[in-house]
Formats: C-alpha cells, structure tokens, sequence
C-alpha cells in the first residue's frame, strides 16, 4: 500500500508540472496586460512597464524563471493586490473556503446517505416519495438559489443568522447549507437506488435466512457495497462544490479562495492564475487518490495493487 | 473603469427576481414613503445645508464592492484604492464640496509665477504623521520621485505626471535621473514646483492620490512590505486604517486621527467597512440595519425608487460609441450622424438601466466644469449637440449611402460581455437596424481585457465604450479626440478640431476663457460637425442611503466621497 501510495504521488507531481506547464503558456495567450489602469495608459507606458517587470522576455525564457521559482515554492506577488505574495493569499484564503467546502460535504453525504437508506428501505412508500423530491429539487436548482432564498428568511425576515460575513460558526452555517444541497440530493440518489439492488442480492437474502439482525444487515452488509458508486461521485462532487464555493462565497461575501480565482483570470493576474489553478489542480488529483485509497477500504476486491508483488 | 462579472450580473439579476416576490410581505422598508417621488438626488457638494447636530454613536457601517487593490499611493489606479486613501492620507490640497481645491496639508493658496511654471507652496508646520513624525516638504519630493521612477513601475504614476511635471516624461523613459524631476524641497516646510508646461488644471492635480506625500524614512525602511498591511503604513489624514489585511480579510476599519491638524472637525469616530459583491446582499444587510449604504441595480431601483432611503448620484462618467473611420462607410459623416441620432436614448436610461443615468448628447458631462467667468456650466453653455431624431436620422442615412453607392452597410458592432451590457448592445443594434433600413450589425460580446486589446489594434467597427475623467478640465474630455492621442483607435483625423484643441492647450493656457470658449467650438466640432462619436447616456448611480448619516462630500474626480466632514444625526 505505501508503495502504492507512493508511486502514485509521483505520478501527481508529473501531472502538475504538465498542468503548469500548460497553464502557463495559456495563461499568455490571455488578450491584454495585467496591469491596472490599462485602458489609460499609452504604449510607450505600457512598454515600460512590461520591460520593469520581465515580462518582454521571450516566453521560454519567462517559463524557467517561473519554473525556478516554483521550485523554491516561491509562487510570485499579485499584480492586482500591488506586492501582496502570492503564497500568503493562498495560504490565508484556503482554509477558509477548505472550511466550507469540508463541512458542506461532511454535512450532505451523511444526510443525503441517511435520507437515501430509508427511503431504501421503505421504496415505493411517502417517505420515499419525499426523499425523491428533495434529491430533484436538490440537483436541479442551483446552490445560489438557495443562498439567496436563506439568506432573506433567515437573514433578514427571522434575523435568526447572520446575512453574511465571516468570523463566527454561525456564519458558517448558512454557507455551509447551501453548499450542501447538491453533495445531499446526490448522495441521497446514489445510496437510495444502489441499496435496493444490494438489498435484493442474494447474500442479504442469506444473511436475513441465517438471523442477523436488521441493523447489522443494513450497515455492515447492505450500505458498504452499496457505497462504491457513491464514492465515484464523490471526486466530481468534491470539485463542483469548489466551483460552487466561487458563487456562495461572493453571496455570503466570505473571504475565500473563489472570487480570488475569478478576478484574476478577468484582469491576467498571472502570479495569481498560477497559484490558484496549481491548487485546484493538486486538490483535484489528491481527491482521486483519496478516492482511490478508499475503494480499497470499502471493497477489498478492488485493491489495486497486491500487497505481495 | 469598473471591472463586472457577468457572472455576478446574472446572479444578481436570478436572486433578484425571486427576492422582489418575495418581499411582499415585508413592510418595515416602505416606512416612510410620504415624500413622494422627491428622490433628492444630490447636486454634488455635501447635502446638509440645513445644518444638523450630530448625535448618537459616531460610527458608520459602510461596504465596498472590492478590496482595496492597495494602498501605496505610487501604485494606486482605482475608486475604491483612491477612496480609503483620501480619508487617510492628506495632501497638498483636497477638494471641498464645490469641487475647488482648499489647503490641507499646504498653508494656502500656492504663489504662482508669471508665466505659470514655478509654483510655490508653504507646509502647515502641525501636519504630522502617525508615528509623530512631522509631514514635511523632502516627504512630498520623495513620493513624486517615486512614482514616476521607472523602477517603481507605477501605472498612475507617470499617466498623471508626464508632461506636467518638468522633466518627468524623461525621468520616467530613463533618458534623465530622478532627482532632476521639477519639484524641490527649499525648506523644510517649502515646496517649489517647476511644471513642464502652463497646466490650467495642475491645482486640482494636487488633490489627487499620486500627489500624496510619503514619509521616506518609513517606506524606505519597509522596503517590500510598504503597504501590505495597515501596520505598514503611515497616516497623516482625518483617520487612520486598521485591521486591513488584503491577503486574509474583506473589511477594514477607520478610526479617528486624533493627531490630525484639523481633527477638532473630524466627527465621526469608527468607519467600518466590509466588502459586499452581491447588490442583493448588500440590500439585505442594509434592511437588516448592519450598513448604511447600499449600492442599488436597477432591478432593486423599482422597488425602492420613491423612499427615504432612496438616492442616486450623477457620476462624471460617459458611455458612447466609438465609430471606427477606418471602415468606409464609417469614414461618411452622413452614415454617423444617422447613427447617433437614430437610438432612443431617453428608453435607454429609463427602461434598461433606470438608476437615474440621462441621456448625453455631447463629449463633456454636465456639472464637470464651469466657465472661469460666468461661471455656466459646460454642457449649459454647449448645450444638446446631437440628440434622438429618427427622421433626421433617416434622411442623413440615405444621403449617405447614396454617397457610398450602395443600399447596404453591415458593421461589427464590438461590446463587453457584462449582464447589462449585453442587455444594452441588444437595445442598440435593436434600434439602429429598425430605424436604418440596410444597416446590419454584428456583435461579439468580449470580456473587458479583449474589448481593450482590440480596441488597442482597432479592430472594430462600432464600440461600446465609456470614460471617467482623470482631473477637472474638459480637456480629460477632448484630448482623447485629437489625432495623435494614444487613445485615438477609431481613426479620426480632423484638423480643424486637432488645431483648435492645441490652441487650448498651448496658445490660451494664460488666458483661461478664451481657452474654454475655445474647447467649446471643439466639442460642437467634435458632436455637431463631425459626430466623430455617438454619444449615448451619463452614468448615475442609485443607493439605498440611511438619513440619519450627514455630510458625506460627493467629488467629482478621485475618491466618490469624502467623509471628514460626515456625522450621524440620530
């Protein structure tokens, strides 16, 4: 397994230095400057201050410069925010969107899993009904939606929670609903559709012929097989709830990553571009190794590769 | 220029919706509405001429809808950076609520040579900085020094100094030392300023955030770190920044200066203030009671146009197209003219941005600038150059294309990729191509930093565009008309209005009336002759704005507001 482990963090870091490679010579097919003012400045300025900044050197020449300071973990200062390193926005910021993005996926699949075994177990009934409409409602509506609707009755009309801002665990809380409706209503599918089936199988059928009791059925034997498909999801849910994370930290006016991440593609931050799209990017392929890892857990036939060889 | 995510429009524009029906049972925003469609909307200056007594808790809860970019005024671009330093940091100069420079941190009014190019200012000697240093002549030499110094690389440093400071364009291309730039240190609490040229307008310069001083000993020793945080900065204005960090949070807060010079007349004593991107958060925090000021959409505008708490603010900003002469049937007067008279401007503001904006029929807005004599403002004096006439426009359409020899035009109209401004180019194209018949128009909706690089190459036919002005002459209005501006992308070449326009700005510098009839019969060149562009609507900007908060200052140029003279009348 460490092997295992390891090798594949090899292959990670393979896979961004592609991804940085790739990103940086995009990022300077982005029409314009990343200078402020830019509609007002004349040429000859424009000139002056690409020549004080490096940037009217041959692209090649500015990828090894960027290449060698990534290397010393050196990630630039923002164009934008005049000086401000690069590394410390990042470092500051993450964890805050980490907070919401964890708690909106720790909070959405426990109950959308809960919510998806009994309506399992009582397929075809009200409650599954219930849950079933929750889940549509869930997937089709955007998560602004629902940011925006709490954000009113309980912000404003019951003034129970804060409208916005960050500092508090109750600031969180409206954030982290939001965000949770979508890992929520997909789980709850997920688990609801793969545990009828598991259900029926014939080793439950055994297991139920030889008495074990309801609950052990349900969790040890019927929900662990019935988590595998779940657990796929959970990679592309991981990262829709970062871009999600974009839409409700703006609403909320949370101090996160997101809205970094968007401004500086509109204004060719580079630094900025940089940094954030190698966190996505690392956060990414890290979520699949988790995923990874974990089937492993979960079903033992799916262990990649053997302990002996 | 203002930078919008088209993404947050369409948000905004969803959650709006479903929130005006929502609000249907919420009656504590209708409170007081007797006063009827009196929308007050502010003539520039502060508001409370009545006068008020300030009572209550001094404390104003404010959101802005960026952080700011920074606060080095070398390297300050925008609003919100222009803003925070105004209320932090004093200059020479600051504008009053007549828009007219009043000493700060000068002693009065500057000696001014002759021929207008030695300016001399004496240094109030009780200007300190916050760490009790005291602000003096060698802190305004270094901070210029530094801005247009190329290693510097500031953007406003060179765009507002070049050709006005002596020597400053060379200093800034390398071709000459820093130290030779025109302004002097001759006492500690002297400053001697040698222009390059008469520049009418230099007093009002002053005022700007690129002219603000810099304690050298303090930059010099944070090195890198000048201005990353609140801590590492000096203040020497009516309130001092804290709890700013850019990298972590989106608030800040203003405290009083008790140490500033004129703090007996500083009321307020806490500006809080968060960053809010979402309009709809903003209006929710604002019917909470958590700020007292929210900047209003115009689909919030229906909802609350007509209460209390309802204001808007007409801004010195123009939106007009550009029409490229490049293109040969751009490059026929008739063609132009049927285009800019052809689109109802008046349906533009009221129904696609309805937050108080009106129609613009020449190149200067109103209330910018005023006569040195009379005193009448520019656009009075000048007043509609061409306005909304679709028959007019229709007669002038087929003169033209008569002259073109065809029966048909099809241009590529060029516009931004925001939520209202495709709303708006939808309108445009929509009108034009109903009322000129044969016109067909493409449109490609980029995103602002391709809308610039193409407008760099000229590469369009029609563009959507707008402007703010950079200092208080209407030559920030007209220079960009003349042919060898570096903003003339649309290939608009006219000597009659090159050769007037640089009578303004050589000949008549000494004789400031005659200057200004002067840009006069260059704008209706400019609109009336020629309608080298088509003016299309003045910016305003609607608010929800507590009554209580009095003697806010509204500028038009630099920071939006000034809050020194501000207090809360509960």
């Amino acid at each position: 397994m460490a092997k295992y482990i390891f090798q594949r963090l090899v292959y990670m870091f393979i896979t961004l230095f592609i991804i940085a490679t790739a990103s940086f010579f995009l990022m300077k097919q982005l029409p314009g400057s990343p200078f402020k003012a830019e509609e007002k400045l004349s040429a000859a300025q424009l000139e002056i201050l690409y020549e004080k900044y490096n940037l009217n050197d041959p692209l090649p020449i500015q990828y090894l410069n960027y290449l060698g300071n990534l290397f010393q973990g050196d990630l630039g200062v923002s164009f934008q925010m005049n000086n401000q390193p690069v590394t410390e926005i990042l470092m500051s910021r993450i964890p805050v969107s980490a907070h919401l993005g964890i708690q909106a996926m720790i909070i959405g699949t426990i109950i959308g899993m809960l919510l998806g075994v009994v309506a399992a177990l009582y397929s075809n009934s009200v409650i599954d009904y219930a849950s079933n409409i929750i889940s549509v409602i869930g997937i089709s509506i955007p998560s602004f939606i629902f940011a925006g609707l709490l954000q009113y009755y309980l912000g404003v009309e019951l003034g129970i929670l804060p409208v916005a801002f960050w500092g508090s665990f109750a600031h969180t809380i409206m954030p982290t609903i939001a965000l949770a409706i979508f890992p929520l209503a997909i789980s709850a599918r997920f688990v609801r559709t793969e545990l009828i089936e598991v259900l029926g199988s014939d080793y439950i059928v055994t297991a139920r012929a030889k008495g074990v009791s309801n609950a052990t059925l349900m969790f040890k034997h019927g929900l662990r097989n019935a988590l595998i498909p779940l657990v796929t999801v959970m990679g592309p849910m991981a990262v829709s709830l970062m871009t999600g994370t974009l839409v409700i930290e703006q609403i909320f006016a949370v101090p996160g990553i997101g809205e970094q991440f968007v401004t500086s593609i509109m204004t060719d931050d580079f630094p900025i571009i940089m940094g954030t799209t190698l966190f996505f990017a690392f956060f990414f392929i890290l979520i699949i190794l988790v995923i990874d890892i974990l089937y492993g857990i979960i079903d033992p036939r799916i262990r990649i590769a053997g302990g002996k060889d | 220029m203002r930078k919008t995510n088209w993404l947050l429009l369409a948000l905004a524009l969803v959650l709006s919706m479903f929130l005006v029906a929502c609000s249907g049972g919420n009656d504590d925003n209708a409170g007081g509405n007797d006063s009827g469609e009196d929308t007050s909307s502010e003539e520039g200056g502060s508001e409370e001429a009545e006068g008020g007594e300030p009572s209550g808790e001094q404390v104003l809860n404010l959101i802005e809808g960026s952080q700011i970019p920074t606060m080095d005024s070398s390297h300050a671009t925008d609003a919100v950076a222009f803003q925070w330093l105004g209320e932090t940091m004093e200059g020479l100069y600051r504008l009053n609520e007549d828009a007219q420079p009043e000493p700060a941190i000068a002693e009065g009014e500057p000696e001014v040579s002759e021929d207008g190019l030695e300016w001399t200012i004496k240094l109030r000697e009780d200007a300190v900085w916050s760490n009790g240093d005291p602000v003096t002549a060698n802190d305004f030499v270094f901070a210029w020094q530094r801005a247009i110094d190329p290693e510097t690389g500031s953007e406003y440093g060179p765009f507002m100094m070049n050709d006005v400071l002596k020597n400053a364009t060379a200093i800034n291309n390398g071709e000459a030392d820093v130290e030779e730039l025109g302004v002097e240190a001759t006492g500690d609490y002297e400053l001697k300023i040698t222009l390059e040229k008469e520049v009418p307008y230099f007093h009002s310069l002053l005022t700007f955030g690129t002219y603000l001083p810099l304690n050298e000993d303090f930059v010099t020793e944070q090195g890198d770190d000048y201005a990353l945080t609140s801590d590492n900065l000096l203040y020497n204005g009516p309130f001092i920044l804290e709890d700013w960090d850019p990298k972590a949070n989106e608030s800040w807060k203003l405290t009083k200066n008790e140490d500033y010079w004129d703090a007996e007349n500083v009321t307020l004593e806490t500006i809080n203030v968060n960053v809010v991107k979402e309009t709809s958060t903003g209006v929710n925090l604002y019917e909470n009671g958590e700020i007292d000021r929210a900047g209003l959409s115009s689909e919030f505008v229906e909802k609350y146009a007509g209460s209390e708490d309802y204001r808007t603010m007409p801004e010195p900003v123009l939106f007009y197209l550009k029409m490229n002469q490049e293109n040969e049937a751009l490059a026929n007067a008739d063609i132009r003219k049927a285009i800019a008279m052809s689109i109802d401007k008046q349906s533009l503001v009221d129904v696609i941005l309805a937050n108080g904006s009106i129609p613009s029929n020449g190149a200067v807005p109103e209330d910018f600038v005023s006569h040195p004599e009379s005193g009448e403002d520019f656009r009075e004096l000048n007043g509609d150059l061409i306005t909304s006439d679709k028959e007019k426009a229709k007669e002038h359409w087929e003169k033209g294309l008569e002259a073109l020899g065809t029966d048909s035009v099809t241009l590529r109209f060029l516009g931004g990729d925001s939520e209202v401004a495709k709303e708006m180019d939808d309108y445009l194209i929509n009108q034009l191509e109903e009322n000129l018949e044969g016109l067909s128009l493409e449109l490609s909706s980029v995103p602002f930093e391709e809308r610039i690089a193409r407008d760099e190459k000229s590469d369009y036919d029609i563009q959507n565009s707008g402007w703010g002005p950079d200092y208080l002459d209407a030559s920030t209005w007209l220079n960009m008309w003349m042919s060898d501006s570096p903003y003339m992308t649309m290939n608009y070449n006219s000597e009659k209005y090159d050769s007037l326009m640089q009578e303004a700005n050589n000949d008549l510098l000494t004789d400031l009336p005659a200057r200004f009839d002067k840009m006069l019969e260059a704008e209706k060149v400019l609109i009336e002759e020629d309608t080298a562009i088509a003016p299309l609507y003045q910016r305003s900007r609607a608010y929800l704005w507590r009554p209580s908060v009095k003697g806010v200052q509204f500028n038009p140029m630099g920071a939006d507001f000034t809050y020194k003279h501000a207090y809360i009348e509960e």
